[in-house]
């Protein structure tokens, strides 16, 4: 028998403009919980992707029980006993819990008719096998998102699996739901699955793994046992990166205060509550945070796009009382939205129409009609001074490169000339030379004055840009660090500052 | 339909042709199909025909132009038909002669024509806006929504005429609707340029410029495009929305106002589908189901398309129940080659 159940080597996965994986490796022995860490945006989720099927890696080889094997898809992994429990579920909340189990491979009678007994029964003594105490028949629905995430983890126990990846598997559980899976897991390892456990989590990962292996920015660093690490020693090899000068100089000091936000609280209980902050005239501040610490959330609820219990948004002295985006812009707030596919870009429409939509208002004749001459010149100004690169103005926005299409999105905010501008994940799928375009025009825009509040996921990039960063953790405000003082050990032990 | 078809390769002639063939299939084939009928048969290329086309074709157009911006932000308005119906009807019940036999409302005097369509197109547009109100404040989607009132307008429609036929209109509106520019005064001579063309156009460049130069045209667009991005960008979809379903009925009212006069008399049933033929004359126009895509000019020739197609069959003797077949064909194949010639793009 060999060594290792399952071994990755030399592993590299490029998509447009980003190399996720750099020649990145995994071996995992039989009946033992392998955790996985890295930073967001260290290539984890991907390289279990491209275990499971689901993307295909450009070189390296994959060696399994001893052979060599072509993963061609989540099926075939399936079929070969490996299972995944992803970071983003994807259930069918409107059918049973024994459908979900099941999907794609549902117990057949006479070949053609769904053999529903069958499937019910078995479904039975899966939950049954994992301790959960569900009616297989009940719909998905009626369970919270804690209680399907324990179905999902069922459903991948049920494949009969040699392999089980959990990819962030905790993240919404309670204390008590970890403790379930967590007994699940042991079980699971005495019976010689090989376990990828992926968390963000220090405590869980001492306690639960075997080994750990460690990437950052698609690379592999190394894998310990884990009895011989420390929390301190994790962080470092997960950051550890050298800081060259990628970031433009700051020219400007931060004046006085003119944004405030006060007490604010989602209507959603585990979104974010009681935030406080405040950002100076021709201030950057950062926004640090790891994956579901509702950074975003805040924003968009700031923005108007979520609604709020309590809270109030003080800018230069006057409450503003924001229900939806129009307002938050009628009182000189801009959004670079995170999502620029979903949120952002109107992809059918020319770069023209997409810088101007905001900003229509100004260019009104008469009330109705629309001076087309001032809009072009607005838009000739935002392609040459964000140096857009595109054939005309007229180019559909959807078939430039990311880089562009982020600059065309902040043209749309610029052509408002707002004071405040709220940037999530300005730089995302980006490549290296765009970015440093925007690292300056984000510069540019601080030194004119105006308050920026970034979000992201980089730390580097967080401590390069940032006058201030604040650091959030599951919803709360856990701290803020001045700009010169942040590194990424000091914002990683906030971020992780869990209740 | 498709703008840079003309910019690509001015190699030769051939290579023009080839290209604009390969961005519009259709109108070149029924172009072709155009020359064949009007060489072979009789009076196919002459005022009359044309003039038929024409009249035919206005109403289409403007229906068509009504629910463009419902399908431009990813909507529908299957009530489209039914409102050119209770139009016809409320046309008809304020415009008889007050001499006509079984007269509606035996008491009403005669009212102005032109009073009449202001009553007609305020109606039209309270319904749009009952559209609109169920789809940008309910969240009803829009096929749902306008499957429920198309109902409503229909029994509506039915309960005030009593499910009776309206005629017997007055003269002057008859001859409004029916008359023509420069109409020749000897028998067999030109027929002048009737008034529906001419409202027809009008209405086109309006829309034209609905769409190209306001606010509200760059807002539908952005709408269809990405309706989230939209919002985040400061649109009032809601409100954008309720204007382009009122539009959308107002237009509707407009073309009723004209059917009945044009048909001589109005009932309940009038109009019916015609919502699937101003669909299918978009989206052959190059409008895009998917929303943010449509012209001014490719509803203009997907309607015409449309018409000239029933014309043509017409003219070639076809048997007319084969007629619904061919046209049901050309709308998928139309579509079908339309959305080859976008994923070819990407």
């Amino acid at each position: 028998m060999p060594e290792y159940r399952l071994e990755m080597r030399d592993i590299c996965k490029s998509f447009p403009g980003v190399k996720a994986l750099d020649h990145a490796q995994l071996k995992l022995r039989p009946g033992t919980v392998h955790a996985l860490m890295g930073e967001n945006g260290a290539g984890k989720s991907t390289l279990m992707k491209c275990m499971f099927g689901i993307y295909h890696m450009d070189e390296g080889e994959v060696i399994y029980e001893g052979d060599k094997v072509q993963i061609r898809g989540p099926l075939d992994a399936l079929n070969r006993g490996i299972a995944m429990v992803h970071q983003e579920l994807q259930p069918i909340p409107e059918r049973s819990i024994g459908e979900n189990i099941y999907l794609g491979r549902y117990p057949l009678k006479g070949g053609f008719f769904v053999d529903h007994e069958k499937m019910y029964a078995d479904a039975a003594r899966v939950l049954e096998d994992v301790h959960l105490d569900f009616d297989p028949r009940a719909k998905l629905g009626t369970l919270s998102v804690s209680q399907m995430q324990l179905v999902e983890i069922a459903k991948a126990v049920s494949a009969d699996c040699k392999v089980l990846i959990l990819d962030e598997p905790t993240s919404s559980l309670t204390a008590a739901e970890v403790e379930a899976l967590f007994t699940i897991v042991n079980e699971l390892r005495e019976k010689g699955v090989s376990i990828v456990y992926i968390s963000h989590k220090m405590d869980e990962i001492l306690r639960i793994s075997d080994e750990v292996t460690i990437m950052r920015d698609g690379q592999y660093i190394g894998t310990w046992e884990a009895k011989e690490l420390t929390t301190d020693f994790i962080i470092t090899k997960m950051v550890g990166r050298e800081l060259s000068n990628l970031y433009p100089p700051r020219e400007n000091v931060p004046g006085e205060v003119v944004f405030e936000v006060e007490d604010f609280t989602s209507i959603n209980p585990r979104s974010f509550r009681h935030v406080n902050f405040n950002v100076r005239k021709g201030e950057i501040l950062g926004v640090a945070g790891l994956v579901g610490a509702q950074r975003t959330e805040l924003m968009e609820g700031l923005f108007g796009l979520r609604s709020h219990t309590s809270g109030t948004i003080t800018y230069k002295g006057k409450t503003l009382n924001i229900k939806r985006p129009k307002d938050a812009i009628d009182s000189g707030i801009a959004m670079l939205t995170e999502d620029r596919r979903a949120t952002g870009i109107l992809g059918v429409l020319s770069i023209a129409d997409n810088i101007s939509i905001a900003s229509l208002n100004q260019y009104l004749v008469g009330g109705i009609m629309l001076d087309n001459k001032k809009i072009e010149q607005l838009v000739q100004d935002n392609v040459a001074k964000m140096s857009i690169k595109a054939p005309s103005s007229k180019t559909l926005i959807q078939s430039l490169s990311g880089g562009n299409q982020q600059k065309v999105l902040i043209g749309r905010w610029l052509a408002n000339d707002p004071d405040v501008l709220i940037l999530d994940e300005p730089t995302r799928g980006i490549d290296v030379g765009a970015k440093y375009e925007i690292y300056c025009l984000i510069a540019e825009l601080a030194a004119q004055g105006k308050s920026i509040i970034m979000i992201s996921s980089e730390m580097a990039e967080l401590i390069g840009m940032s006058d201030r960063v604040m650091v959030m953790c599951d919803g709360r405000v856990t701290g803020f660090i001045d700009g010169k003082d942040a590194d990424q050990e000091n914002i990683m032990a906030l971020a992780t500052q869990f209740e | 339909m498709s703008k840079e078809i003309n910019t690509l390769e001015k190699k030769s002639l051939f290579a023009g042709f080839w290209n604009y063939f390969k961005g519009n299939p259709i109108v070149v084939m029924l172009t072709v199909v155009c020359l064949f009928v009007g060489f072979t048969r009789e009076n196919f290329f002459s005022w009359n025909n044309f003039n038929n086309l024409a009249g035919n074709t206005a109403i289409r157009f403007l229906i068509a132009l009504g629910v463009s911006g419902c399908l431009i932000t990813k909507g529908t308005d299957l009530s489209a038909g039914r409102q050119v119906g209770l139009a016809t009807c409320l046309t008809g019940a304020l415009i008889q002669r007050s001499d006509a036999i079984g007269k509606l409302f035996p008491d009403l005097p005669e009212i102005n024509m032109f009073v009449v369509l202001g009553i007609v197109l305020i109606v039209g547009a309270a319904i749009g806006i009952i559209n609109g109100l169920i789809i940008s404040i309910l969240n009803v989607p829009p096929f749902i929504a306008t499957l429920g009132t198309q109902t409503i307008i229909y029994g509506s429609a039915l309960i005030f005429t009593n499910a009776q036929p309206v005629g017997s209109f007055q003269r002057a509106y008859s001859k409004f609707v029916n008359g023509a520019f420069f109409k020749s005064s000897e028998a067999g001579g030109f027929p002048g340029i009737s008034y529906l063309l001419i409202i027809a156009v009008i209405v086109g460049i309006f829309f034209w410029f609905l769409y190209n130069k306001t606010r509200h045209g760059k807002y539908m667009y952005a709408i269809g495009g990405n309706e989230n991005a939209a919002e985040v960008s400061g649109v009032n979809t809601k409100k954008s929305k309720m204007l382009i379903y009122m539009t959308a009925g107002i237009m509707y009212a407009l073309a009723g106002y004209l059917l009945a006069g044009k048909a001589g008399g109005a009932n309940a049933g009038l109009g019916t589908g015609y919502e699937l033929e101003a669909i299918a004359g978009c989206t052959i126009g190059g409008v895009s189901t998917t929303g943010g895509i449509g012209t001014v000019g490719g509803i203009l020739v997907g309607v015409l398309v449309f018409e000239l197609l029933k014309i043509v069959l017409q003219f070639l003797n076809v048997d007319p129940n084969l007629n619904y077949i061919v046209q049901g064909l050309v709308i998928v194949v139309a579509v079908a080659l339309d959305i080859r010639k976008n994923l070819a793009k990407k």
